[in-house]
């Protein structure tokens, strides 16, 4: 597997982890549809092989403010997984869970950034299931870590891991709506050999 | 009219004064600017990771690593007329973002590995770190002027400063 490029993982199957971030990022708007009470509508995924230069610039700049919750992933496979928002987005879905209790305008708090948690708990929990269950492997999440800062410092750290490999990131971006547009990008940061694993388990050759 | 030159990630730029050269949100990254103060050339390197030599594939983006891209920023530098001898240090970064209770991992260290590796490689080269503002757990964006060796950082919610 050594040999093995993130360059040739996504080249050749592109498609399938398009799907596998279709799925997933479908799954993660159910469940925080149903967490909110709401209908939530989504676009279609896009799923990204980005220039490391190129992912501040998509998500308004790498110090535009986001929130980004980021967990470990154990099991069959192992990596990491990233979602983040954008602050503004993050406000309106505390503002959301809270039920008001936290105005839109107001800082993240204790409480606000406990629910962002939640949030991200949830929606990276039903996009690892709906991986599981694609792929028949157990996967499991780590209790997740948060963090409000710059773009180009969240993303330094799958990049970093992303680094080891190549000079891209794979990232899913999702569009979704309730009233008001909401940017979620969500980051599956397989170790490299877990990519293999999963493509197996899909029943596709590995290289 | 001074121009302030964009630095990407694992990226390197050089810059002669009045110029300068900046780059945005590091996080775990580590953001190295060296000058030589009689010729005002200056230059910044956004490194990603500590070691080139643990990578395995071909192909080597040297502006990547701490040990390849502080050779590579010296040697540009030395190309425009600048000496190894006079050039002085000023680094930032190497943040943990996330941080996960009883983490030990290498991920969580990673920042502060980019930090010793960064100091290991200015030690070997001689060249002396005047400054330093780095780990904690919070993103820096940074602007370097060659002109009088002004290092300011930038993170959210704090007052920016100049080292």
């Amino acid at each position: 597997m050594g040999d093995m490029t993130l360059e040739q993982v996504t080249d050749n199957y592109y498609d399938v982890l398009k799907e596998i971030g279709n799925i997933g990022a479908g799954n993660a708007m159910t469940a925080l549809s149903q967490m909110l009470q709401c209908k939530v509508d989504m676009q279609v995924p896009q799923v990204r092989l980005l220039e490391f230069s190129a992912v501040g610039d998509m998500m308004g700049g790498e110090e535009q403010i986001m929130v980004g919750v980021f967990l470990g992933v154990e099991g069959d496979i192992t990596g990491s997984m990233m979602f983040m928002v954008e602050e503004e987005s993050a406000r309106h879905l505390i503002q959301k869970i809270t039920m008001g209790m936290m105005p839109a305008g107001s800082e993240f708090e204790e409480m606000g950034l406990s629910a962002m948690k939640e949030v991200g708990n949830i929606i990276t929990g039903a996009y690892l299931n709906s991986l599981s269950t694609l792929t028949n492997l157990k996967i499991f999440p780590t209790p997740p870590a948060l963090t409000v800062d710059m773009a180009g410092a969240i993303l330094s750290v799958p990049a970093i891991q992303f680094g080891i490999y190549g000079d891209k990131i794979l990232l899913i971006q999702s569009k979704f709506y309730d009233e008001i547009e909401l940017d979620g990008y969500f980051i599956l940061i397989p170790d490299l050999e877990s990519y293999a694993k999963i493509l197996t388990a899909l029943g596709l050759p590995v290289i | 009219m001074s121009e302030i030159i964009k630095v990407g990630m694992a990226d390197l730029k050089t810059c002669v004064s009045p110029n300068g050269v900046t780059t945005l949100g590091l996080g775990s990254c580590v953001g190295i600017a060296i000058r030589d103060p009689a010729t005002k050339i200056g230059g910044l390197a956004h490194v990603m990771l500590p070691d080139s030599t643990a990578i395995r594939n071909g192909y080597l983006n040297t502006a990547k690593f701490a040990d390849t891209g502080i050779v590579e920023l010296v040697k540009q530098m030395e190309k425009m007329g600048a000496k190894r001898s006079r050039m002085v240090a000023k680094i930032a970064g190497g943040a943990t973002m996330f941080s996960f209770q009883g983490d030990s991992s290498t991920m969580g260290q990673v920042g502060q590995r980019n930090v010793e590796a960064t100091k290991a490689k200015l030690r070997e080269l001689n060249i002396p770190i005047l400054a330093e503002d780095t780990g904690a757990n919070y993103g820096r964006t940074v602007i370097f002027y060659p002109e009088t060796g002004a290092f300011h950082i930038r993170s959210v919610g704090k007052a920016e400063s100049i080292i």
